[in-house]
């Protein structure tokens, strides 16, 4: 049987991920009564399967990266919140390029970023060991971005969701959603799972990967697809990297629209000891086969950017589903075509980073705020119908 | 009834071949052909052969299977080697290994 909730929510949040927890958060802070209501459990989805970047230095000037400023200022301030429970890392990033060419590159964008707001500082190819002694030999050069940080993302999740219900926030795991309930007037008066009804004036799309699906139970589409990734965890090992340390091809592999393969070395340490390797990407639906060919170059990219993990072991792989939006932008804010309906979703490689953000402004839309940043290159009707 | 000693061996009837000898921290180990080095060590009463990363807490084997990943020492001078799933080659040495096994590479 179906029962109502009682009292009567402002909110229902659907997704338990990080973007999801984040939402919650600010919502709940904000004084809204919220669900969280999520088909697995807590941080089950892309985010249980992410790294945990907090990175401005691969974003280009624009929507994305306003968000991604937006974002490190509020995860310095969740970071205390939260506690150190979630790992969070000021640890910077340093991108390093191969050749002359690819130094170049690197330099333009970054001169871009730095009129945006980015803290970024150029690393001769001789001083690059300096910042990472483990680096290879003769690579042309670099750049520091000390912004860049990291958190262990379930557990970031986890703790936001923490605290979300210790501000009042109910948490609903192991139920999908099999409807979103609409007016006659068309706006949206909350959802449904197979054991009970939620009834709210607004409900958040935070589904990740899975929005689409959720976007279309409301009436609307929203083009989400999974963009595979691998990532690659070694043995423990003693602080060998101490930044975020990427190769530059990875910035374009990013913003490329290809469906085929791209990998490009991403490796970080973590407090916990083993090295994460990244990052690969490619669209081939949610086939979670495991890829050798991927795990062959994410390995060789790595070593040949940290010779020393050539002798070190890979205890094991996890990959995820990136949810990719065709213009690599996320869809953030309410829906105008369903007066309730806001999205939170579609982030692509980048939703750790920029949850909070994200769950910041829906808050202050929710709350008839003017949100502090515009919300219209985020729109979900933005993309042509299919 | 029979009341044969209840060991893996035993239970089995095995007729294992003559044994040799690993090293363990400096001294001699008994070991089967065929047998992993955990079983050798854990045939010779000994039961931890690392220690944790924060604690500096005894690890042997948990799991005997290749699984957990608990029984890592260093062999031959190589780190964070499953015990369980390594044969007791003649010869081999074993050390207990402290915590990653991986100080030297630190920065």
């Amino acid at each position: 049987m179906l029962k109502t909730q009682r009292p009567p929510l402002d909110v229902v949040v659907v997704g338990a991920g990080v973007v999801g927890a984040a939402c919650a958060y600010y919502a709940a802070r904000a004084g809204l009564a919220v669900a969280v209501v999520d088909r697995g459990p807590v941080a089950g989805g892309t985010t249980g399967a992410g790294e945990g970047n907090l990175l401005v230095s691969d974003k280009e000037p624009g929507p994305e990266l306003d968000l991604a400023l937006l974002s490190t200022r509020l995860w310095r301030e969740l970071a205390e919140d939260l506690g150190p429970a979630v790992e969070y890392e000021p640890k910077g990033g340093v991108v390093v390029a191969a050749t002359t060419a690819g130094q170049q590159a690197l330099r333009a964008f970054a001169t871009g970023q730095t009129a945006a707001g980015v803290a970024a500082e150029e690393v001769p190819g001789e001083r690059l060991r300096e910042l990472e002694p483990h680096l290879a030999p003769g690579l042309a050069g670099g750049f520091h971005y000390p912004q860049d940080a990291q958190v262990q993302p379930a557990l970031a999740a986890a703790h936001l969701l923490r605290e979300a219900r210790r501000m009042g926030a109910e948490l609903i795991t192991g139920e999908s959603v099999t409807a979103v309930d609409r007016g006659p007037d068309g706006a949206v008066r909350g959802v449904r799972t197979g054991r009970r009804r939620l009834a709210a004036p607004a409900v958040v799309n935070a589904a990740g990967t899975w929005g689409g699906e959720l976007a279309a139970l409301a009436g609307v589409q929203l083009p989400v697809m999974p963009r595979r990734g691998f990532v690659l965890v070694t043995e423990p090992l003693p602080r060998i990297v101490r930044h975020k340390v990427y190769a530059a091809d990875y910035v374009a592999d990013v913003a490329s629209g290809s469906a085929g393969l791209q990998t490009s070395a991403v490796v970080e340490g973590t407090p916990g000891g083993p090295v994460l390797i990244g990052a690969s990407r490619e669209r081939v639906g949610f086939d979670r086969t495991l890829s050798q060919e991927v795990l062959r170059r994410l390995a060789g990219q790595a070593a040949e950017l940290f010779p020393v993990l050539a002798d070190v072991a890979v205890m094991r792989v996890y990959r995820g589903f990136r949810p990719y939006l065709p213009d690599h932008l996320p869809a953030v804010g309410a829906d105008p075509r369903v007066p309730g309906l806001y999205h939170a979703c579609g982030h692509e490689g980048a939703g750790i980073g920029l949850a909070p953000a994200t769950g910041l402004l829906i808050s202050e839309q929710l709350t008839g705020k003017q949100p502090e940043l515009d919300l219209a290159p985020f729109r979900a009707d933005r993309f042509p119908a299919a | 009834m029979n009341r044969r000693r209840r060991t893996p061996a035993g239970l089995v009837e095995a007729e294992p071949g003559p044994a040799h000898h690993i090293e363990f921290d400096g001294r001699a180990v008994r070991a089967l052909s065929g047998q992993s080095i955990a079983a050798a060590l854990w045939a010779d009463g000994v039961l931890a052969w690392r220690t944790t990363r924060i604690g500096g807490r005894p690890r042997g084997v948990f799991c005997g299977i290749g699984a957990c990943f608990d029984c890592l020492a260093t062999v031959n001078g190589r780190a964070n080697q499953r015990t369980c799933l390594l044969p007791a080659e003649p010869g081999a040495v074993v050390t207990t290994q402290e915590g990653h096994g991986r100080a030297d590479l630190a920065v």
